[in-house]
């Protein structure tokens, strides 16, 4: 029992983590319909970053609250300059054009910030500074349990309610629904469509950083090649529940999570990502509008 | 008019500022995390600062005339609708031209083991198996528009079905090679079916999944593919049991190569020119049409993925033959994008253009060893700047017309 | 005019997330026919098309397709491809060439589903594949010179001018072999010379012994043109008959109320 409940708050762990990346994918897949390749190196990037700011910072000393909320304040802050940026050159100009261009692109972008992070730092793991603390009143728990599971699952869910609140009831929120609808109708009534991919870019970049601050202090370590493997489950969980639509990236994400947690702790640790790839494939056979997504028509 | 204003001058500058704030944390500092050292690379900032200013003003300069040429065209447009040909098309539609060039680079691989030396030879025979490989991945992404990012998993496959067989049962490479291409076929064909009758861009994510799976069971199904220890002792191809001395036998598998090389592009220009070339063109224009003109898509684009899986298939089987030792990590994704910058920069579509890519992003890295490191940031950046600025490559595919005499004949 | 029915609709019912775009709609299209498919904008006649084509599959009703001499076909359920090959070619509203690629190898593209060769065939060119593309090419070559655009085989598809798109299209989907051919808004975008021209050719494709369905705002054009009109508002059908039973029809004067009608 204990042993299976260590599984579930593994697989939910590994659920919000993916929901966090997950979520970028489909906000921006239901804006620009465009798989984001490069926002597995956003999120990557983000971890970087902090673990950059976070041993500066330890080396003068600052006490461990202000480290943690400075590093992830700046992986924040640059994930969503590096989203932006990368929205900018990559697929800006490329609007418009065949369906392949873009997601060429993509993965050209992918494939730059990769090489990009390990030549100019290192293509070895680095051990991340441990950011969370471990309360002593944790312990009797910690067999199922550790804090830095807690700290995630506290996070995405106050993360997600925030994000949802936004989507639901700002102007920008408004403005994003209406340009996934109908970019050239939100145009016309005034939707500045330019900013408004932008917005959404910086927003999905923000999220991935706070994943990859996350989950780096959970794993303890990170190399350049991180985001790679996390951005193509966080895809596969955002078609599991329905590309385009935010509660199904959630879902989709937690479905992932558990599933492999389960697949690993019963079956075999070796073949941890054929679980999921293998659900993606079965998911795009018999519900390709995942889970809670709609069968769209092309007009014709 | 100024090729460069003032406006552009401040644009370059902010450009280069932002990069610089944004390239800070990971280009500028770096951490030792173990000795608890950092290490700052001021330099670094300049270098990023000067770059982007540069970049950004040459960009400048290309809108600049970019808008120019095309007022320009606009006006000879109205002026004269026909009659304008690119480059390329008039280099391909003048045989007068285009002839002894093809002729004189035929001549040049014919000979060329007869010039160079086994070294040179053995670079080139690389080179021109990534002509296959890209050839084939042309049929796919080229040519039928469907991105398929896990290309390499078929080449392993293929390469796979040699060295297994011959291993355990002692298989010959001519019997192999048909083999091999079957079997990536199969695997093409297994994937295809449930993806292809969705939208284009799953099958890249499927693709790219499928082929981080077969590299997870190539390194941990030791029982089966020898881990990633890889297999080694592959007979090398045969010529009728003739024991051939080293450098015999590395010239026999460079016009074997050769030969393949010929035999694909045989191959892919009369399938371009065919029923199924035409409709694949089609489906990649318009989708919705084509179904309307009663073309089965998932049938046509199941063909061409699993035609293009063919290709690869009989590359991997080369490759293991060639160099008698494979291991997995001969098969990672970086293959797979190496693959796709060739077809991209040399043109979708285009077979003179692929070639052409092929060669020099083999050849060139090859001869630039010092900037070997930074290979794959190049092909990254290649890829973005190739669908920015020239997205029908350095040869543009040029459409084939049918004259009167084709149907006279 | 003969009385055999080429197509038959029955109930024909389109239902988008709750929204009826067609309701419970009745049609019969006889052999040899113009007929012409009429109503207000958004009144559901494009929806119809793509019912009927496979592109969408309606919620309720029976498609029968009834060749001469042949038994009928059901075509609810079937792919656009599979309609297509059964005997129905469509154009359509905003036109979908294929737009880099030349005007003869579009209407060579029409071919595919009445030619055969495989990947085999095209790589031996063994002398059936020969004789199908050279087939292909006649053929293609002669229905351009039907539709008057034979000089302009070699042009790509996008340079033409826009009246020349639309004859394109229908010479594409002649190319199919159809029984029966759905035109969706033909003459939308054409001056008179033009709209003149392709009455002609609309009539001499029905004179060679297809059945034709025209979608239309162009009045004159209905008038002049059908043998037989459908009137559909809201996703109904509100009359039908000859065009001089359908002008006087007071159901169709007040559908039509308050857009510019202009009777011939």
């Amino acid at each position: 029992m204990e042993y299976f409940l260590e599984l579930v708050f593994s697989g939910l762990t590994r659920g919000s983590i993916y929901a966090l990346i997950a979520l970028g994918y489909t906000m921006v897949y239901g804006i620009i319909g465009l798989i984001n390749f490069a926002h597995g190196e956003v999120y990557m990037i983000g971890a970087f970053t902090a673990l950059i700011v976070a041993t500066v910072l330890n080396m003068y000393g600052l006490p461990l609250p202000a480290v943690l909320i400075l590093a992830s304040v700046a992986a924040i802050i640059w994930a969503a300059a590096y989203g932006f940026t990368i929205e900018r050159l990559a697929y800006r100009p490329l609007r418009g054009a065949p369906r392949l261009s873009p997601l060429i692109s993509a993965i050209g972008m992918s494939i730059f910030l990769q090489n990009y992070v390990m030549l100019a730092q290192t293509p070895n793991f680095l051990p991340f500074p441990e950011l969370i603390p471990e309360p002593a009143f944790l312990e009797r728990f910690a067999s199922m349990v550790g804090t830095t599971d807690l700290a995630i699952l506290t996070v995405t869910s106050v993360v997600m309610i925030l994000l949802t609140l936004m989507i639901k009831f700002t102007r920008t929120g408004k403005a994003m629904r209406a340009t996934a609808q109908d970019q050239t109708m939100a145009f016309l009534v005034g939707v500045n469509v330019d900013t408004v991919i932008s917005i959404t870019f910086i927003t999905g970049s923000s999220l991935a950083a706070i994943g990859g601050v996350l989950i780096a202090s959970h794993i303890g370590q990170i190399n350049f090649y991180i985001g790679f493997i996390a951005g193509i489950k966080a895809f596969t969980a955002a078609v599991l529940g329905g590309i385009g639509s935010i509660p199904g990236a959630v879902l989709g994400s937690f479905v992932l999570g558990l599933t492999e947690s389960f697949a690993t702790g019963y079956v075999s640790s070796a073949y941890e990502d054929v679980f999921a790839f293998s659900l993606l494939v079965l998911i795009l056979i018999f519900r390709p509008a995942g889970l809670l997504g709609k069968a769209t028509i092309e007009k014709v | 008019m100024n090729v460069i204003t003032l406006k552009d001058c401040r644009k370059a500058l902010l450009t280069a500022l932002w990069f610089m704030f944004l390239t800070f944390p990971i280009l500028v500092v770096k951490v030792n995390t173990t000795e608890h050292l950092v290490i700052w690379r001021w330099q670094n900032l300049i270098y990023v600062g000067a770059a982007t200013c540069i970049a950004s003003l040459l960009t400048s300069v290309y809108r600049h005339y970019r808008d120019r040429r095309g007022q320009m065209r606009q006006q000879e447009q109205q002026e004269e609708e026909a009659g304008r040909l690119s480059l390329t098309e008039r280099f391909f539609n003048t045989p007068a031209v285009s002839r002894p060039v093809f002729a004189t680079a035929a001549l040049f691989f014919l000979i060329f083991p007869l010039l160079f030396s086994t070294y040179q030879v053995n670079i080139m025979t690389t080179a021109l198996m990534y002509v296959v490989l890209g050839l084939g991945l042309n049929i796919v992404v080229g040519v039928a528009g469907l991105l398929n990012l896990g290309y390499v998993a078929f080449y392993a496959v293929g390469a796979y079905t040699y060295a297994l067989l011959n291993m355990h049962f002692d298989v010959g490479f001519w019997i192999a090679l048909p083999l091999g291409g079957i079997m990536a076929a199969l695997f093409g064909i297994l994937l295809g079916f449930p993806v292809l009758r969705l939208r284009g861009d799953y099958l890249a994510i499927v693709t790219l999944g499928f082929g981080e799976i077969i590299l997870l069971v190539l390194k941990n199904w030791a029982e089966f593919s020898q881990g990633p220890g890889g297999i080694s002792n592959i007979s090398r191809p045969g010529f009728f049991g003739v024991n051939m001395p080293m450098e015999t036998a590395l010239n026999y598998q460079y016009y074997l190569t050769i030969a393949m090389v010929v035999l694909t592009i045989f191959v892919i220009n009369r399938l371009q020119n065919s029923r199924i070339g035409r409709a694949l063109f089609a489906l990649r224009e318009d989708e919705i049409a084509c179904q309307a003109m009663g073309i089965d898509k998932t049938t046509v684009k199941l063909t061409a993925f699993a035609l293009g899986a063919t290709w690869a298939g009989l590359a991997g089987v080369l490759f293991a033959a060639k160099n008698a030792y494979i291991n997995p990590d001969s098969f990672t994704f970086l293959e797979s994008a190496m693959i796709l910058c060739i077809v991209v920069l040399g043109g979708m579509g285009s077979i003179v253009g692929v070639i052409i890519g092929a060669l020099i992003l083999i050849l060139l890295p090859e001869y630039l060893r010092a900037f070997s490191d930074y290979r794959m940031l190049a092909f990254g950046a290649l890829l973005v700047i190739m669908m920015v600025f020239r997205p029908q490559g350095i040869i543009a595919n040029v459409r084939r017309t049918y004259h009167k005499k084709d149907s006279a004949a | 005019m003969s009385t055999e029915p080429i197509l038959s609709v029955r109930g024909l019912i389109m239902e988008f997330g709750g929204i009826r775009a067609l309701d419970k709609l009745d049609l019969t299209i006889q052999n040899g026919q113009i007929a012409a498919l009429i109503g207000p904008n958004g009144a559901g006649k494009t929806t119809f098309f793509n019912c009927l084509t496979g592109i969408y599959t309606p919620t309720a009703g029976e498609l029968h397709l009834s060749p001469s001499g042949q038994p009928s076909r059901r075509l609810n359920g079937l792919k656009p491809n599979q309609v297509t090959e059964a005997g129905l070619a469509r154009t359509f509203q905003n036109i979908r060439l294929f737009p880099t690629m030349t005007v003869l190898e579009n209407v060579m593209i029409g071919r595919h589903c009445r030619t055969r060769a495989k990947i085999l065939g095209a790589i031996l060119r063994d002398p059936r594949t020969l004789r199908e593309e050279k087939e292909t090419v006649d053929i293609s070559r002669s229905l351009l010179h039907k539709v008057g655009l034979a000089d302009l085989a070699d042009e790509v598809a996008k340079n033409l001018p826009y009246g020349a798109q639309r004859r394109l299209e229908i010479a594409r989907a002649l190319a199919t072999e159809p029984l029966l051919l759905l035109l969706d808004e033909p003459a939308a975008g054409m001056n008179p010379q033009e709209t003149q021209k392709l009455i002609g050719l609309i009539r001499n494709i029905r004179d060679e012994g297809l059945s034709i369905l025209l979608i239309e705002h162009d009045m004159k054009l209905v008038m002049s043109l059908s043998d037989y009109i459908f009137v559909v508002d809201y996703g109904r059908k509100i009359a039908e008959g000859v065009p001089e039973e359908v002008r006087s029809n007071p159901v169709v004067i007040k559908a039509y109320l308050g857009e510019e009608v202009e009777y011939a």
